[in-house]
């Protein structure tokens, strides 16, 4: 924070103060919660409210928000988005060394002479006014083809499961960097004052559940007000809020109370404006014990929209999910990610893709429309796609890991809907056409929010880092 | 690109060039004070040119060099970019004033100098242009003491480098802290543990003139000294329990830890603590404690996921050792340098890949195969607990008995039988003993190193990067030993006197530690993007100092601790606030939150449950139910501690690399997954609700009131008083005491009627609920729970 800017977070904190005398109260704190008393620069001034690293905005903004559908484990963009009759022709017979000598393999290392075509497993139909083609493992998803955009010709650097997360979500495979949804928070703030701005939510089911660190969602170098916080279907939905065995709401609030009386009591014999922070946040935690089970609790929602997303609820299954993603959305989370663990179908992939697909299928859909619906899809981006893509070669029924040419699809959000883009090799091998890195998908997510990639930046160990790394380009073509 | 197009200075020019006073680092610098080349110029070079005029080759513009003098004031036919002394006749001048079309840095880039930093630029060249070596580039020296005028506080040589600031700015220092506050900062800074009531009493009735020295004293003989110091370490080694990659399995390298902590205690003198880290194994007599040591390069996470490929990997691990290595001990961004010569500091490619050949000799896999069921992480060593033998040692003197009484037994008799018996027993106790009081360590084997070689943009599938030999940095000079350089030169040269790096990076550690920031805010960054330091010859000092006294941490930090400048209050004013809000000039003491781990010893330590054994392995707290949901390869269950372990300090906490415990989480301990010289200290509601509802500080509330309830008065209001007293070491106020004696009635009155939920309350946790009216004891728990949110309990002062 630069002097000017500390001076006047002085005057705002002062006048704050000033007006509210000793008793806070929940309705007066309103955006004040925020803040974590953490600057910019990492000192303890208090920041009462962040309102976003990039003011004003460096282009109009056409989104406000995110749910990153993340298919973990490497979804086979073979059976799902990249159609090659090629490939098929070519089942069982050599692949051909032209595409493979000299490039990286992940567990087919001992087997590079006697690498085989595998063939799709699946048909794929033709979906929607726009005619995109896509698998008829994802029926649900084909009839809302009419807003996705798909991009064919992903690629990434890193060939494992670990490092190609942190990849896609960090824009480097070395920890310790921030997550996008991080990013988002420290560029623009959040618009929820009673829940986190990042959230994150996990299913399992239809393929080896592939390890999931925390690293993720974590917000690196930036301060920790702007990690992603995960909702949990089991037990406490967020870590600790729930109090303790024999204690109900209302005893707690006297006890938050009695904390707040004693803080203030400090607060005027110390004057340490840290004090003044804390009191917030203990506000804001006391709101998130009545805020987060209203959201989990989803027994306002009618049948229908039960019916439409495939759920009985919040009950940790992809579907139930996507249903609080939707909640979450309304309430303004900026940040929701979903990951469904289930995509890493080494072998019986014919099977196993069609297990997983139809856990995310309907839900996936669903939100889309919901979204639509309620007038939301306009301002926000739904990101549908895996940590990398698999071989077009067979590993026994199944396929490997790959890295050189993936498919995602994106919707809302600016996005072009009813469009694909980009294009893998006739084998499914290489993206040829319009390749788009990650780094250029997270450009251009930015782009979406009014931010230039180049632009949003964090000094740390001397350096001013971005979630683009050294690369990145927005894909202006992809726009509505 | 600085073409010649303009002839002469513009009267526009002059106008600028005689413009005086200007702002610097929030001080105004006439036309005739002297402008710092370190302070106020590198800055704007680095952040704003170096990109495309700095030391990364492949990116240079121009072929001009700004970070090297001689590049920077050649004749480039007819003109140059800096003529020292003639700002009119410096094209950079010309080009940082010029129109869109000519300016630097170029209009559309988005780095642009503010009209400050242009007169900066001018006065600059306008003095000379000189270019002393970066400051921290030079060996340090030790500074003349400033002197002071008469009847200042000062107590030793840091204080006069500190008041001299303060006189020269007209300001004062504070007034010492009042001796409870300053007991309490002390023991958090030397063994991170409150003071208990008795050592406060005594502190408070010490008449003597060295009452004070000798707490310093006192705190830095304890034993948990070293634990305390171990959690700085800890997370600049990037110490953890599991392997992070992955499936993030357990490893066990917890007796590296004890050396850690043993290290400090014992004070080992700190040069001879780096060289057995990172060359245990190859001092002429290696130990087993040098081996435990040597264990430092293989706290690097590692993976056993079944598509690795060990080519790429063993290049990951051994990027990470030089990023580590680069910052623990040169406070250096020499990982910088993995792709591209380091932007803004001297490091080159060829330094990186040089650096981590060190290294190539470290036995190791890519791929740790199959260890996610085997365990095998590569080579280890079985370490007895130190206090094994004392367990053992009654044991064998009864075994030795019985096996003579076996002797003397005839055959077969009923008597003989009897002692085999008692024998077998025995044994089978012993085996028992020693596994529990073993623990396996990885440490360092030393193989013939294998080939390394400059990765072209840290492509390790790219084979046409030259070979390297270890080496280190060129620009700080060359290793000549007759053989191939080791760890072992790396080791001795870092705690050489050729290297200026590393004392001043450890003394800014040691500052930070006793004053919650350094000399130079940035810990892991002495290059010249990193801060300044505030009073740089004082830091020198302390880092000749430091060199001088055999690298001595306990006499550093006493050094420190007994300067005024640390004792004084922390009482913000109004007036240092505008000219000072950082508190770089030192005017007071801070203030902070509690790291972490300290948080939960503070909250064990009062309630009295802390175990307050030293060392050991690894334990588990409680911790939520499914958080390890998303670990596999072996799939997961956190089983919580029972028994002593429950209650250990937060230093010995599993360390589980992708899911970190969540209490230490929400309070920012680093996940340990690469070196971290400086925690955040946020401040958030998740950090609010540990405090409010993990089963961890609630045992401890209740088990604090079950003493208050036995050892305080029994009036409520001096029970409350009791009780802030145990907790923040002063009387309460009466208006605390009137908010917490209206709690525990409130809480009284709700619950008289409903025992079954104060019993519900005095369940959560392992330790008993205690004898008496559970009602009462759940009331005053809330008390006690109020406390422990109280801002001053968590803020070290």
């Amino acid at each position: 924070m630069d002097e000017l800017q500390h001076f006047r977070m002085q005057a705002l904190r002062r006048s704050f103060l000033g007006r509210s005398g000793v008793g806070v109260g929940l309705a007066a704190l309103g955006t004040l919660l925020r803040g974590d008393g953490l600057a910019a620069d990492g000192s303890q001034r208090p920041a009462t409210e962040w309102p976003g690293a990039v003011r004003p905005l460096h282009f109009p903004p056409r989104c406000r928000r995110v749910i990153h559908l993340c298919m973990a484990g490497g979804p086979s963009h073979l059976e799902t988005l990249d159609y090659k009759p090629k490939l098929r022709d070519m089942d069982g017979q050599p692949m051909p060394q032209s595409y493979t000598a000299g490039q990286q393999i992940a567990q087919l290392q001992g087997q590079r002479d006697r690498l085989k075509c595998l063939g799709p497993q699946h048909g794929f139909l033709r979906c929607g006014q726009s005619g995109q083609i896509i698998s008829s493992l994802l029926p649900h998803i084909g009839s809302v083809a009419d807003e996705l955009c798909i991009i064919n010709s992903m690629h990434t650097d890193q060939i494992n499961h670990d490092p190609a997360h942190t990849l896609m979500n960090t824009g480097t495979s070395i920890p310790g960097r921030p997550s996008m949804g991080s990013w988002l928070l420290y560029g623009l703030g959040c618009e929820t004052d009673d829940l986190p701005g990042y959230v994150v939510m996990t299913s399992v089911g239809g393929g080896q559940s592939q390890p999931i660190a925390s690293r993720q969602w974590h917000s690196g170098f930036l301060p920790s007000r702007f990690q992603g916080v995960e909702f949990r279907s089991k037990g406490d939905p967020v870590l600790y809020v729930n109090s303790p065995a024999g204690v109900d709401m209302a005893r707690q609030g006297r006890l938050v109370d009695a904390i707040r009386q004693l803080n203030h009591l400090s607060e005027v014999r110390l004057a340490d404006p840290e004090i003044a922070t804390r009191i917030a946040q203990y506000e804001l935690a006391f709101k998130m014990q009545t805020s987060v089970p209203e959201l989990m609790d989803i027994s306002d929602e009618p049948q229908y929209i039960l019916d439409m997303y495939g759920t009985r609820g919040a009950d940790g299954s992809f579907a139930g999910n996507c249903l609080l993603a939707r909640r979450l959305a309304e309430r303004g989370v900026r940040f929701i990610q979903l990951y469904h663990r289930g995509w890493d179908h080494h072998g019986g992939i014919k099977k196993g893709a069609e297990v997983t697909a139809r856990l995310v299928d309907q839900g996936t859909a669903a939100l889309i429309k919901d979204l639509r619906m309620r007038g939301m899809l306009e301002d926000t981006l739904v990101i549908w796609g895996g940590e990398f893509g698999r071989t077009p070669m067979a590993q026994g029924s199944g396929r490997d890991h790959h890295i050189k040419g993936f498919s995602l699809w994106m919707a809302g959000g600016g996005i072009r809907g009813g469009f694909r883009y980009g294009a893998t090799d006739e084998l499914g091998y290489a993206a040829v056409e319009n390749p788009v890195h990650v780094n250029d998908l997270h450009a251009t997510m930015l782009y979406l929010f009014g931010i230039d990639h180049e632009r949003l930046t964090y000094r740390f160990q001397g350096r001013d880092f971005r979630l683009t790394d050294v690369g990145g380009r927005p894909l202006r073509e992809l726009l509505a | 690109m600085f073409n010649r197009v303009f002839a002469g200075p513009s009267s526009l020019m002059r106008t600028f060039v005689i413009c005086v006073g200007c702002m610097m680092g929030g001080r105004v610098v006439g036309a005739d004070q002297a402008v710092q080349f370190d302070r106020d110029i590198l800055p704007i070079l680095a952040d704003k040119c170096y990109a495309c005029h700095g030391p990364d080759a492949s990116q240079r513009a121009a072929e001009l060099r700004l970070d090297d003098a001689g590049d920077a004031v050649r004749d480039r036919g007819g003109y140059q970019v800096i003529v020292p002394g003639n700002p009119e006749d410096s094209e950079l001048v010309r080009r940082i004033w010029a129109e869109p079309d000519e300016q630097m840095p170029p209009a559309d880039y988005r780095k642009q100098l503010t009209a400050r930093e242009r007169r900066v630029l001018v006065a600059w060249i306008r003095q000379g242009a000189e270019r002393p070596a970066h400051w921290a580039y030079m060996p340090p020296r030790r500074h003349p003491i400033p002197p002071i005028s008469e009847g200042t506080a000062a107590r030793n040589f840091i204080d006069a480098f500190v008041l001299a600031q303060l006189q020269e700015r007209g300001i004062r220092a504070n007034p010492p802290a009042d001796r409870r506050t300053l007991l309490r900062r002390l023991s958090w800074d030397l063994i991170g543990l409150p003071p208990t009531d008795q050592e406060l009493a005594h502190f408070l009735h010490n008449a003597s003139a060295d009452a004070y020295e000798m707490e310093v004293d006192r705190l830095l003989q304890s034993p948990h000294f070293g634990e305390r110091m171990a959690v700085l370490w800890l997370d600049l080694v990037r110490y953890a329990d599991t392997v992070g990659y992955h499936g993030d399995q357990n490893v066990s390298i917890s007796p590296y830890r004890d050396y850690v902590i043993h290290a400090f205690n014992s004070n080992k003198p700190w040069d001879q603590f780096t060289v057995e880290q990172l060359a245990g194994d190859l001092l002429p007599e290696p130990s087993v404690e040098t081996l435990v040591a040597s264990g430092y390069n293989r706290l690097g996470m590692m993976s056993a996921e079944g598509g690795v490929q060990p080519e790429e990997y063993l290049a990951k691990y051994a990027a990470d050792r030089v990023r580590n290595a680069g910052t623990v001990w040169l406070g250096s961004t020499l990982g910088c340098a993995e792709c591209h010569d380091h932007k803004f500091d001297p490091f080159t490619t060829h330094d990186f890949y040089s650096f981590a050949a060190f290294f190539a000799d470290i036995k190791e896999q890519g791929l740790y195969a199959g260890a996610h069921n085997t365990g095998k992480w590569g080579p280890s060593l079985d370490v007895p607990d130190p206090q094994l033998p004392a367990l053992l040692a009654s044991l064998d003197l009864e075994l030795d008995a019985l096996r003579t009484q076996l002797q003397r037994h005839s055959d077969e008799s009923a008597e003989r039988q009897e002692v085999a018996k008692r024998i077998e027993a025995l044994e089978a106790q012993r085996k028992t003993l020693v596994a529990e009081h073993t623990r396996s360590t990885l440490i360092t084997e030393t193989v013939t190193p294998r080939e390394m070689r400059v990765l072209p943009r840290g492509n390790w599938m790219d084979k046409s990067g030259e070979v390297v030999t270890p080496q280190i940095p060129q620009f700080l000079g060359r290793l000549q030993p007759s053989h191939r350089a080791t760890r072992l030169d790396l080791a001795r040269w870092i705690v050489s006197r050729d290297n200026p790096l590393t004392a001043r990076v450890m003394v800014n550690r040691l500052w930070k530690l006793m004053f919650g920031r350094g000399l130079s805010k940035t810990l892991d960054d002495v290059g010249s993007q990193g801060e300044v330091p505030s009073h740089p010859e004082l830091l020198d000092t302390l880092a000749v100092e430091f060199m001088d006294s055999g690298w001595d941490v306990k006499y550093m930090l006493k050094l420190i601790a007994t300067s005024a400048t640390y004792q004084q209050s922390s009482q913000p004013r109004p007036e240092l606030e505008a000219v000072d809000p950082y508190n770089r000039l030192l005017a007071r003491q801070s203030r902070y939150r509690l790291d972490a781990e300290f948080l939960r010893d503070n909250a064990l330590s009062v309630s009295g449950l802390l175990v307050r054994v030293v060392g050991g392995r690894s334990v588990k707290p409680y911790q939520p139910p499914g958080l390890y949901e998303h670990l596999n390869f072996p799939k997961r269950v956190y089983e919580a501690d029972v028994g002593a372990d429950q209650y250990r300090r937060g230093v010995y906490t599993h360390w589980q690399r992708q899911f970190l415990h969540p209490a230490l989480k929400a309070f920012d301990a680093p996940s340990r997954e690469e070196c971290t010289a400086q925690r955040p200290r946020s401040n958030t509601p998740l950090g609010a609700l540990v405090l409010l509802n993990d089963p961890s500080y609630i045992e401890a509330a209740r088990r604090f009131a079950l003493r208050a309830l036995s050892d305080a008065p029994r009036e409520a209001a001096s029970r409350a008083d009791w009780m802030v007293r145990q907790a923040v070491g002063r009387p309460a106020e009466p208006e605390e005491i009137a908010i917490l004696v209206d709690l525990a009635q409130a809480e009284m009155n709700d619950l008289s009627g409903r025992t079954a939920d104060a019993q519900q309350l005095l369940a959560v946790g392992q330790a008993p609920a205690g004898a008496g009216d559970p009602v009462e004891l759940a009331a005053w728990t809330a008390v006690a729970r109020a406390i422990f949110n109280m801002h001053e309990f968590v803020t070290r002062n």
